[in-house]
C-alpha cells in the first residue's frame, strides 16, 4: 500500500514534468529562464508574441510542475528555474536505463573526433 | 550554447522539491554527518546549530570541504549558513555567499524543501561549481528520506 502510493506519486510528478515539457512555448520559456534566472513576468512576456495571460498559463503549469519556482522580491514576483525535477526525472528513468550506453556513445564520439 | 552559458545568471538559485517525510526528519538529514555522507558527495556535516556557530563539510580524513558560519537555526523549519568552497583553491579565494533552507509541512506526510544559495555575486566560481551539483545532492537527499537507501 504505502510502496504503491508512493510509486503513485512519483509517477504523477514525472507526469507534470513530461506535460510540461511537451510544449514548445513552455520549454522556450524555460531556457529564458535559464539564460537569466530570476525573471519578472513582464521581461518574460516581452520575449514572447502572446497575451499576458496566455504567458501566465503556461508559467502555471510550468510552476505546478516544479520546473519554475517564483520568489517575492519586494512587489515583483521573479521566475527562478528549478532544475530538481529534471534531475530527479533523470535519476529514475534516463540514469537507470540508458547512462551505460550513452556513456559509450559519447566516449566512441571523442575517440572518434581526436582520431579525425 | 556558449552563449548561454555566459549569459547565465547564477547568483540566485532556487531549488525545490516535495519529500514524503516530516519536516524533522529532513532537518536531521541536512545537519546529522550520518545522513548527508549518503548523499552529499560523501561529505559528513558538523553543525553547531545556534547563530554564530561553525559548519563544517567534512571528506575524506576530515578534510574541511566546504565552512561557513551559522546564520539562523530554527528546527525543524529554517537553517541559514554561510558557505564557503576549499575543495579548490579558486573557490576558496572567493567570497563567502550564503545558503538558506526552508522546511514547510504539507498535507499527506509532505515536506517542501526549498534551498537557495545566494550572495554569489562577488563568487562567479562558486556560483558555477556549486550550480551543477545541488540538483544531485537534493535528488539524493529525496531518495535517500523515501527509500532509506542512497541513489545508485
Amino acid at each position: 500500500m504505502t510502496i504503491w502510493s508512493h510509486i503513485i506519486e512519483r509517477v504523477e510528478d514525472d507526469d507534470r514534468v513530461f506535460r510540461a515539457l511537451a510544449d514548445p512555448t513552455r520549454r522556450f520559456l524555460l531556457d529564458l529562464v535559464f539564460d537569466r534566472d530570476g525573471r519578472t513576468l513582464g521581461e518574460l512576456e516581452s520575449e514572447l508574441e502572446m497575451t499576458r495571460f496566455g504567458v501566465m498559463k503556461h508559467l502555471r503549469v510550468l510552476e505546478e510542475a516544479g520546473l519554475v519556482v517564483t520568489r517575492r522580491s519586494g512587489r515583483e514576483k521573479l521566475h527562478f528555474l528549478n532544475p530538481v525535477p529534471i534531475r530527479l526525472v533523470h535519476d529514475r528513468w534516463i540514469d537507470k536505463y540508458t547512462e551505460r550506453r550513452v556513456s559509450a556513445l559519447a566516449d566512441l564520439k571523442t575517440t572518434l573526433e581526436e582520431t579525425g | 550554447m556558449t552563449t548561454t552559458i555566459e549569459t547565465q545568471n547564477l547568483t540566485v538559485q532556487v531549488y525545490q522539491l516535495f519529500i514524503k517525510a516530516t519536516p524533522e526528519a529532513i532537518w536531521d538529514a541536512i545537519t546529522k554527518p550520518e545522513f548527508t555522507e549518503q548523499y552529499f558527495y560523501g561529505s559528513r556535516a558538523d553543525f553547531d546549530l545556534r547563530q554564530g556557530g561553525h559548519y563544517r563539510g567534512l571528506g575524506e580524513g576530515d578534510a574541511v570541504m566546504v565552512d561557513g558560519e551559522v546564520l539562523e537555526a530554527e528546527r525543524p523549519r529554517k537553517l541559514v549558513h554561510t558557505w564557503r568552497a576549499l575543495y579548490d583553491e579558486g573557490l576558496a579565494a572567493e567570497e563567502p555567499s550564503r545558503v538558506t533552507w526552508e522546511i514547510d509541512a504539507q498535507e499527506g506526510g509532505f515536506s517542501k524543501l526549498t534551498v537557495v544559495h545566494d550572495r554569489l555575486e562577488a563568487s562567479p566560481k562558486t556560483a558555477e561549481s556549486v550550480a551543477g551539483g545541488w540538483a544531485l545532492v537534493l535528488s539524493g537527499l529525496k531518495t535517500l528520506l523515501e527509500t532509506g537507501k542512497p541513489l545508485a
